[in-house]
């Protein structure tokens, strides 16, 4: 794969093949922590730093120990345990060295161990059968498809907040046809082919 | 099939897993911060209940803000006595003695006083008959007696008497978690110095008032013209006491038609 076709890979992991629009992954949080922007692009950057590292780390357990060893069919527990791991180790990695970025991220580092986003970003890479540097680039633009999706969701409900909705709207059920108006339009890109 | 497709990956899997606990307990060790053992000490005399009243997550946020300075050491209403003095004694600071605090419910209209607007068999909270038409009783601002409040108390202080919340004063340490479910808002946090408080919220006017419940406040002001320390005040069609003026002599009490104001006990 050439570098355009890396960038145009990236594109449409971002905006086509949006995490939460196209393919409904990691939904959870993306209803759960998206009452403020700032909490929400807290969330993202977690998941951003998660996706990324997990992106590379999976490639490599998939590719030199399940691989050779006709493994394949074992890969959901495989990255769910090795995610788990990388997530604990990168919290207490970042305790020690980078307070700062740790109580950004705060809680939501040790939440989104068992992220179904993450997961499925690690067993998408593998399906597709990318090399290294894809994988990596790969599971960094599906993390900022999901930053973008929640910040931009979180920006819509702040805004809400104030709005007088008929009382049976009120709450939740907004949300959910928000998110839903809001999935339609980023349904637009669909039409962009690649 | 042979046996060693079966071995194969367990192996494999149980290295994998030895593997990670190892690296993580090693890591544990290598990465492993210095935290103000202050912390664990103020925690460990909280009273771990985690109600969040002191509007912390939990009585851990709340060690950690009182060690950092964010919070008074008193911050916790639902503290001991004793347990206030080690939290002082921690941060190298004079004991404070803590003023006792409980909750009360605003309002005496249980099912034999207080007139009903509708039958009630919704989902049993409070919250939810609120949703309804402002919940099953005339009066606006009664308790509506489904138990939110109840199911908030970590301490287990509240009970339905008659169709009303009632806090035990025994058991109730003041936490302020009960307050802040009640959908009426009737519920306060008051101290507990001898004082008088006004068991009603009704906000309507004498006259409806008195069709609602026949232990309302109808806003007579006689409690507010024999206070001798003007700590009574009539708002709203309600009477509220000044707690940090009343002086707990009793006259409001005694002369109070309606028989609504009670002793803190």
């Amino acid at each position: 794969m050439s570098i355009g076709n890396v960038l145009l890979m990236m594109f449409s992991a971002v905006l086509v093949e949006n995490f939460i629009f196209a393919k409904f992954y990691g939904c959870c949080p993306f209803l759960g922590v998206s009452e403020k922007p700032d909490t929400a692009l807290g969330m993202g950057m977690a998941v951003t730093f998660v996706m990324t590292v997990s992106g590379a780390v999976t490639w490599a357990v998939y590719e030199f120990l399940l691989e050779p060893f006709g493994l394949e069919y074992l890969k959901t527990v495989a990255f769910i345990l090795v995610i788990a791991a990388l997530v604990q180790f990168i919290e207490m990695f970042l305790r020690k060295f980078i307070p700062a970025l740790y109580s950004a991220l705060g809680i939501y580092l040790p939440l989104i161990t068992t992220n179904c986003a993450v997961l499925s970003s690690a067993l998408l890479i593998v399906q597709n059968d990318y090399s290294f540097v894809e994988a990596v680039c790969f599971g960094f633009a599906a993390a900022i498809g999901f930053t973008l999706a929640i910040t931009v969701f979180a920006g819509l409900r702040s805004r809400m907040r104030h709005a007088d909705p008929p009382k049976a709207f009120k709450g939740f059920p907004l949300t959910l046809i928000t998110a839903g108006l809001l999935a339609m339009a980023f349904s637009c890109f669909s039409g962009v082919k690649l | 099939m042979q046996i060693t497709d079966v071995l194969i990956p367990i192996g494999i899997f149980a290295a994998l897993g030895v593997l990670f606990g190892v690296v993580l307990a090693i890591a544990s060790r290598i990465f492993a911060v210095k935290v103000d053992e202050r912390i664990p000490a103020v925690q460990e005399n909280l009273p771990g209940a985690n109600c969040g009243g002191c509007g912390y997550s939990g009585c851990a946020a709340l060690a950690e803000a009182i060690v950092k300075g964010n919070a008074a050491p008193t911050a916790c209403n639902a503290c001991s006595e004793a347990g206030l003095a080690k939290i002082c004694e921690i941060m190298g600071m004079e004991a404070v003695k803590p003023t006792p605090m409980r909750a009360y419910v605003k309002c005496a209209g249980n099912c034999h006083t207080a007139k009903y607007k509708y039958v009630y068999e919704g989902a049993h909270d409070c919250i939810a008959a609120e949703k309804i038409g402002g919940g099953n009783k005339q009066c606006a601002n009664g308790c509506m007696g489904l138990g939110t409040c109840v199911a908030a108390c970590k301490f287990d202080a509240i009970s339905i008497v008659d169709g009303i919340a009632v806090v035990d004063p025994h058991k109730c340490s003041g936490c302020g978690a009960c307050a802040a479910v009640c959908p009426k808002r009737i519920i306060r946090i008051l101290p507990v110095t001898g004082n008088y408080v006004v068991a009603c919220r009704s906000v309507e006017n004498g006259a409806t008032t008195r069709k609602q419940c026949t232990v309302g406040c109808i806003s007579c002001r006689i409690c507010e013209k024999n206070c001798p320390v003007n700590a009574i005040t009539v708002n709203d069609f309600v009477a509220s006491i000044d707690q940090d003026k009343c002086i707990g002599c009793g006259k409001c009490a005694e002369k109070c038609p309606r028989k609504i104001i009670k002793k803190l006990d």
